[in-house]
């Protein structure tokens, strides 16, 4: 373990809304390669943990590190810049764009031959290299658009067919697939998944679970939250429960399943959609 | 000396309280629908004509007149929310927006067809006498409006706070679906809503216009504007909070005139707007970090596929424009066409920024006046020949207005059009003013006739082709532009600005790119106008402008090239075949907008 290399680092995160503790004190080590989940009955601060990882909300103490440096309080954008993806719980796909823009806007760090990288002038170069288009530029779009195909397409025949359709017009589980390829174009050094599998029926579900552990073999370093037990338990190296901001319990899937502080928090908040899993699992 | 600074207080407080009554309907409204009413100015126009019907027609007692204007603007409310807004409650974010915009220019357009556009005297019925208080004195008007202000306040206080429906309000406020789930009946708290803040707003218009012994239509755009700066400082939504903003504006305001002149009191109104939407864009009591509302995704515009024109149809159409004044057609005709394509141009550029990437600019005539200001004093005062000062023109443009819009960069939806409307207002207060460069209210005259290498385009035929070329040009540019990887990056952050932020679109690097690209449009069209006009001033590229542009980006389908072309020539054509008067346009420009938005939100030729 002591040899792992560490590739994101909480350390006494912490975010407050008024009265209310969000994220409190978290900290958790994710090494490269590695997948943890996140579990925790709803509103325990899974999804502001996320928020503050991405830079789409600062933390009140605490700090992140990414591959060794600093990157409290980031913006969004120089975060994706350095290789962190995310996907959003309530699907945010850009939904007058066809699916084939959606995924390209994924792999927008990556551009270079129309985004020269000069201070001042940059944006005017862009704007200019946009509108003159030298055969640089186009052979750039052309290799994306080449590669958000074969992104595609590691979701069966669910995407490709429709690549020219607006993401509005797409079902729900589809609409989930396209935020993973888009966050896929990204080439993420760190993945983030929100609930990448809710609204999905059990064969969706499956499928997803099945492309997550793809990826996993690949050696992408995921930080995922999800619901649906079975498929945490089978993916994760480790897992860490949230509740009310706090975390309390981290280990392996089969420890913390039976750890009676997780049988607590989730018995005590009601049945949450992760009770209901444990109990018909 | 102190007596004058107690003076100014004392004149600064009351209208505050004028405004506070603007205000706080406004926050009341934005509380429970989360919208800002650009139609309360109207409301506040129509009380105040009401007004004076009572009093010059009708001699009403004061008592009366008020419990009047009350009523009949709480009536005009009603009608507005009940027949412009309620049908638009699961449409996209834009169309209330575009409705209430829509509403205030066919009420402002109704008044001032009823009673000229001419200004009239609303006497105050009160004795006209002063009492010394300290070093100042006060008069009964002022505590007339001190009087309604605070009684108003006392009593919406006791009815949000003791009364049923006060309850359903503010629940609705705070949460509006757990209200309803709790049996809250929304569309009542609406209503009341609307119903209170128009009364409200109407008597608001009543006491400006005795105070200030005058009445006039454009009283509206003011009221709406200075209500809403109020709104914003105090925080939107925030009750309280609009009264406090509406004493400090109106205090900030007072102060102003005492230092600098009256010519600059609407400057400071807006300038205030603008520092606070920037530095705190939630208002000055709210907490300036608020955890970002997370919008569902592709709903502010309305989601459609735009309509495929075939290549060739494209080719044969421009054809037959470009060989039109080989035929007999009248120079009325060519003329009418004339202001089309300068009209597209406009669209082109409002058609990027509205559509393209989603900020909705109110102000954008004042791209045209920056173009034709430029292109004017540089072919006048350097001798520059006309075909490089309209380019000057595009490029000043494009810089200036990218850097003044670009503080409002972070706002969103609502915020980010009375920023453009703000910024719009000075512009052309910056014109009035800056004597020594614009030459203030004289304008600029004697401003020379279009040329090109030397030729004087002086022919109809010839200022055609050349304002249909530099259209076409303008519009061959932006659909490459929306070809390339720019162009769906700003369809995305349109779409949603998070997962756009998320993916490592920096929201300052492409709106400036977005309003740099479509102000040069915009400024190509004012400098042309100018070469045409050959006499421009402060006011000749208005507000009217900027929301004829808006109907015809939406008439086109926002963000659609073709479409705005399309909708310039149908908007400024089609009251041409009907002969319909002039002073009846822009009636029907609104009519239009509220159509379209009700029936129509994709537009003619669909979103893009």
């Amino acid at each position: 373990m002591a040899e792992q290399h560490i590739m994101l680092s909480l350390r006494g995160l912490t975010r407050r809304f008024g009265g209310l503790t969000a994220v409190d004190a978290i900290d958790l080590d994710l090494a490269k390669g590695e997948l943890i989940s996140i579990i925790g009955p709803n509103g325990a601060g899974k999804t502001t943990l996320f928020n503050l990882v991405t830079g789409l909300d600062r933390p009140d103490a605490g700090n992140v590190s990414f591959e060794g440096q600093d990157i409290t309080g980031l913006s969004p954008e120089r975060l994706a810049g350095q290789g962190i993806a995310r996907t959003f719980q309530l699907g945010r796909v850009f939904g007058n764009l066809s699916v084939m823009d959606n995924v390209l806007i994924g792999a927008h760090t990556r551009l270079r031959a129309v985004k020269p990288a000069v201070p001042v002038i940059g944006p005017l170069l862009e704007l200019g290299l946009a509108l003159l288009r030298p055969s640089s530029v186009r052979d750039e779009e052309e290799r994306l658009r080449e590669e958000v195909k074969a992104i595609l397409a590691r979701f069966g025949e669910r995407l490709l067919p429709r690549i020219d359709q607006p993401a509005y017009s797409l079902s729900y589980a589809n609409r989930r697939r396209v935020e993973i390829a888009r966050a896929l174009a990204l080439r993420p050094r760190l993945l983030l998944l929100d609930e990448p599998t809710a609204g999905m029926n059990p064969t969706e579900t499956a499928e997803m679970q099945g492309l997550v552990a793809e990826l996993k073999a690949e050696g992408l370093t995921i930080l995922l939250i999800e619901h649906k037990l079975e498929m945490v338990m089978r993916l994760s190296n480790r897992v860490i429960v949230m509740d009310e901001g706090k975390k309390i319990a981290e280990g392996p899937g089969e420890q913390v399943r039976g750890d009676p502080k997780v049988i607590e928090a989730y018995l005590g908040h009601g049945l949450s959609g992760a009770a209901e899993q444990e109990s018909a699992a | 000396m102190m007596s004058s600074w107690l003076d100014y207080t004392i004149n600064g407080l009351i209208v505050g309280n004028v405004y506070a009554l603007v205000a706080v309907g406004l926050a009341l409204i934005f509380g429970v629908s989360r919208l800002i009413n650009f139609a309360q100015g109207s409301i506040y126009l129509v009380g105040a004509y009401i007004g004076w019907v009572a009093v010059v027609q009708l001699h009403t007692p004061l008592p009366l007149t008020i419990i009047i204007v009350a009523a009949a603007s709480a009536l005009v409310g009603l009608i507005i929310e009940r027949f412009g807004l309620r049908p638009l409650q699961n449409s996209v974010r834009i169309a209330p927006l575009l409705a209430t915009i829509g509403i205030s220019f066919v009420l402002d357009q109704l008044v001032m067809l009823t009673f000229s556009p001419n200004p009239r005297a609303l006497p105050s019925q009160l004795p006209d006498v002063r009492f010394q208080v300290g070093g100042g004195t006060i008069g009964p008007l002022d505590l007339l409006i001190a009087g309604v202000g605070l009684t108003s306040a006392l009593l919406l206080f006791v009815f949000l706070r003791y009364s049923k429906l006060g309850w359903a309000i503010r629940a609705t406020a705070q949460d509006r679906d757990a209200a309803m789930q709790m049996g809250v009946d929304v569309n009542r708290v609406n209503q009341a809503v609307f119903g209170i803040a128009a009364a409200l707003g109407g008597v608001s218009g009543l006491l400006v216009g005795m105070y200030y012994n005058q009445i006039d239509t454009a009283m509206s755009l003011q009221a709406t504007l200075k209500g809403v700066v109020a709104e914003v400082v105090g925080g939107a939504g925030n009750v309280p909070g609009a009264v406090i903003g509406s004493l400090l504006l109106g205090l900030v305001e007072s102060y102003g005139v005492a230092v600098f002149g009256t010519s600059y009191r609407n400057l400071f109104a807006f300038l205030l707007l603008v520092v606070v939407l920037v530095l705190r864009p939630n208002g000055l009591f709210a907490s300036a970090r608020q955890a970002p509302p997370e919008p569902l995704t592709g709903t502010f515009i309305a989601p459609s596929r735009p309509v495929r024109i075939p290549r060739w149809a494209l080719l044969v159409a421009a054809a037959i424009f470009a060989i039109l004044p080989f035929f007999p057609v009248s120079f009325y005709v060519l003329q009418t066409l004339i202001n089309a394509w300068l009209l597209g141009m406009l669209a082109l550029s409002l058609t990027l920024v509205a559509g393209t990437i989603g900020q909705v600019s109110l102000g954008h005539a004042a791209l045209l006046a920056i173009g034709a200001y430029t292109s004017a004093l540089l072919s006048l005062t350097f001798a520059i020949p006309v075909g490089l000062a309209i380019i000057g023109g595009g490029l000043m443009s494009a810089a200036l207005g990218t850097a003044l819009i670009s503080p409002s960069f972070r706002l969103r939806g609502h915020y980010v059009s009375i920023a453009t409307l703000a910024i719009g207002e000075i512009v052309s207060l910056v014109i009035l003013n800056w004597e020594s460069v614009t030459r203030g209210p004289i304008g600029i005259s004697g401003i020379p006739p279009l040329s090109l290498f030397g030729y004087e385009l002086v022919s109809p035929t010839s200022i055609y082709w050349f304002s249909f070329i530099v259209m076409v040009v303008l519009a061959l540019l932006q659909a490459r532009l929306l070809g390339s990887h720019l162009g769906r990056s700003f369809r995305a952050i349109r779409d949603d600005d998070i997962a756009a932020r998320a993916y490592g679109l920096s929201l300052n690097r492409y709106k400036s790119l977005a309003f740099i690209f479509g102000g040069f449009a915009a400024g190509i069209s004012g400098g042309i106008a100018a070469h045409l006009y050959s006499y421009i001033n402060h006011e000749t590229f208005n507000t009217q402008q900027s929301i004829l542009a808006l109907t015809v980006v939406i008439l086109g389908g926002l963000g659609n090239v073709v479409g705005a072309i399309v909708g310039a020539v149908a908007l400024v054509g089609l009251p041409e075949v009907f002969r319909i008067a002039a002073e009846y346009r822009i009636l029907i420009y609104g009519i239009v907008l509220l159509l379209l938005v009700r029936f129509r939100p994709q537009g003619l030729l669909g979103t893009m």
